[in-house]
């Protein structure tokens, strides 16, 4: 199977970016979700949300500039756009528990038919941890899951059932991956995009979840 | 003498910290947190500490140093990530560890400062983190989540007065203030050491009421983890 349909990081972020607003909130998770603050168009007026303790991230410092207490959720230097703002991680958390991020983009490991997600241990092998995932997918209006469609085994990650420890139950609302845009609804993945030349089969999910 | 909330030295702030004791760790990754503190820690003869901190240290530094030299029976955190001798330790049991969802972690620890014994969330509902809590149903299904408090706290401030008034730069506020909050004890270590009033009461990030010790901090590394530039 060929992979050169397939989209690259740059462009499953673009298709993210794609249903943001104008004014928007958005919270970014580690990882690929990191680059939208990148490639977001400036014209959009996104507020980007970091759970750590910043509301209005820009994109990354210029060279000295970087501050060792300007970071963000990943600890990585980020610069800030006007408007921004500082808090605690308490209040952090009760802007999202709270309902006033309109949108969350993080990563995962498995997300089902039902929109259940996981994303944070697999057992005896790897501890991630939840870090505010859980708190996140619970509080924000909108989830949108961005990760590759095959595990580095290849096996699919849109799946009937997760079957690694949960992050939440029935949260994800859209799942972006290199092959293409999902909405898990009703025991179903309803497809919303596939990446040019790339075919139902190629999607490894059972044709009775499609 | 008067009463004073300042110290000298990292050493004798943190001298009544003993072994079995529960303590908090301000900071987010290795931004914001009390080196000082840390330091003099690592260089007493203490063990089977508690530590509630998000990440424990990371990256071989910070809380790692304590991890390291098994001073830690128990980390309360949120976040393994970028932490290898912390996983290394869960996955070899050589370390008890709870883990807690980042939003629940903080208000926890605010719940414990300001006197609200439990509230309930969304958050980990038809997770492993609800296993054995009551859930009531809301709007939604929810978790009945309790304080968590600590002896001591630890936690670094740009800036803070004699009587411990504190004010924290750009994203190294995180838990600091909910941390000094909850503990019984909370010592600060600050960048600059200055006279009460010069802070204006406006610009007080967390009041004085709720620290107990201060001390000016010095030989700050203030790593950054990624330094991302703009290309």
């Amino acid at each position: 199977m060929s992979t050169q349909n397939y989209w690259s990081k740059n462009k499953m972020i673009e298709k993210v970016i794609s249903f943001f607003y104008s004014g928007a909130s958005v919270n970014l998770g580690i990882g690929i979700p990191t680059l939208v603050a990148e490639l977001l168009p400036k014209e959009l007026n996104i507020f980007i949300q970091s759970e750590n303790g910043v509301l209005g991230v820009a994109g990354r410092p210029k060279k000295g500039e970087e501050s060792p207490t300007l970071i963000n959720a990943g600890k990585e230097t980020i610069s800030i756009r006007k408007g921004a703002s500082f808090f605690d991680s308490a209040l952090s958390f009760g802007m999202i528990r709270g309902g006033h991020i309109d949108f969350c983009v993080l990563g995962g490991m498995e997300v089902d038919t039902n929109g259940n997600l996981s994303n944070w241990m697999v057992p005896g092998e790897k501890i991630t941890g939840m870090g505010g995932a859980m708190d996140l997918v619970n509080g924000a209006k909108c989830v949108i899951v961005v990760m590759t469609h095959f595990t580095k085994k290849g096996s699919p990650k849109l799946v009937k059932k997760c079957s690694l420890p949960l992050t939440g139950v029935g949260v994800v609302n859209i799942v972006v991956t290199d092959l293409g845009i999902f909405k898990p609804e009703n025991g179903k993945f309803v497809i919303v995009e596939l990446a040019s030349g790339v075919s139902v089969n190629e999607l490894s999910i059972p044709s009775e979840l499609i | 003498m008067d009463y004073s909330k300042v110290f000298t030295d990292p050493k004798s702030a943190v001298a009544d910290i003993k072994s079995n004791s529960t303590l908090m760790s301000g900071g987010f990754g290795l931004c914001g947190i009390p080196e000082n503190c840390i330091d003099a820690l690592s260089e007493m003869e203490i063990t089977n500490l508690t530590v509630i901190s998000n990440n424990i240290g990371n990256s071989g530094r910070g809380l790692v140093k304590l991890l390291i030299s098994k001073k830690i029976k128990k980390a309360i955190c949120t976040y393994v990530g970028g932490n290898p001798d912390l996983e290394k330790q869960i996955l070899s049991n050589e370390i008890e560890v709870e883990l807690i969802p980042q939003g629940t972690f903080s208000e926890r620890i605010r719940a414990a400062g300001l006197g609200i014994r439990g509230f309930y969330t969304p958050t980990g509902f038809g997770t492993s983190v609800a296993d054995g809590k009551e859930i009531k149903i809301f709007d939604k299904a929810c978790l009945l989540e309790l304080p968590l408090g600590a002896d001591f706290a630890i936690i670094k401030a740009e800036k803070g007065d004699s009587y411990g008034n504190l004010w924290f730069k750009e994203t190294a506020r995180a838990f600091s203030p909910l941390m000094a909050m909850a503990a019984k004890i909370t010592i600060v270590e600050v960048e600059e050491l200055v006279e009460v009033g010069e802070i204006k009461p406006e610009d007080v990030h967390l009041p004085g009421i709720f620290v107990q010790r201060i001390f000016l901090g010095k030989n700050y590394k203030n790593d950054i983890e990624f330094l991302k530039i703009e290309e």
